[in-house]
């Protein structure tokens, strides 16, 4: 199961940065293990969407190009302090992981 | 024999009450997750056909920095910082030119979102970290190359 993600957003001017760092192996499944040589099969996040107090602000989907345990930050401006922002993601098998944090 | 009987058949062939059904051609598409994942440009091999189909085959040259190291001594994780100071930028979409599959990431940005996206992507090569940039209909490109020493996609 998915390990819980962490979040920070912070105010500098009249722009947030949202940054988060997801727990994921992101394996593109191309990669050949290296013992048995057997592709290690795709599990990689395919879909991350974030909110700011419920409206989208980013919709991205990614491949299996993204390095391990993914680290993403983002800049949203006209959020205030205290904004709720909340990031979603989910994998190519179904399995999801959301996390929130208040604008500091 | 004075029983007269009325029958009064109806034809089986009144009209029998056709409802109208509503056929409701247009159905809500999810709200949260808008798009779904783009499997065939994400799994293609070829940088030509994904250039083609996620519109950066005439993009231009445009004001977008990307921010990346010039070498990276691994090339599973590649810090990558790009800022697109185009006005009007509503999607950015990361590719690794070299990479064995060359799309990474696609952002769509809207509600007040920067043009700004900082992450770590994986390299299997030497090659160009390509940032194609569109706004306002229009798309635009910055590259920069970054060299591999140990490669991130191997096994």
């Amino acid at each position: 199961m998915a390990e819980p993600m962490k979040i920070r957003a912070s105010m500098s001017g009249d722009t947030a940065e949202v940054k988060c760092l997801m727990n994921h192996p992101m394996e593109t499944g191309l990669r050949k293990d290296a013992k048995t040589g057997a592709l290690v099969p795709a599990l990689h996040i395919t879909n991350v969407t974030a909110t700011v107090n419920g409206k989208v602000v980013l919709d991205a989907q990614w491949g299996g190009g993204i390095s391990k345990n993914p680290y993403l930050a983002f800049k949203v401006k006209g959020a205030k302090k205290g904004d709720k922002v909340v990031v979603n993601w989910v994998d190519n098998t179904g399995d999801k992981n959301t996390a929130e944090a208040a604008i500091g | 024999m004075n029983i007269l009987r009325r029958n009064v058949l109806k034809g089986a062939g009144a009209a029998s009450a056709v409802s109208v059904a509503m056929v409701a051609g247009l159905l809500k598409p999810g709200t949260v997750f808008a798009a779904e994942w783009n499997k065939a440009v994400f799994e293609s091999k070829d940088l030509g056909s994904v250039m083609g189909s996620v519109g950066g085959a005439g993009a231009a040259a445009g004001d977008i920095n990307v921010k990346a190291p010039d070498i990276a001594e691994n090339g599973a994780v590649v810090p990558v910082e790009i800022t697109s100071n185009i006005a009007g930028t509503d999607t950015i979409i990361i590719i690794g030119e070299k990479n064995t599959q060359p799309m990474l990431a696609e952002f769509k940005l809207s509600n007040g979102a920067q043009g700004y996206i900082s992450t770590r992507i994986k390299m299997g090569a030497t090659s160009n970290v390509r940032a194609l940039v569109k706004a306002g209909g229009k798309t635009y490109t910055a590259a920069k190359e970054v060299k591999v020493t140990i490669g991130g996609c191997g096994g």
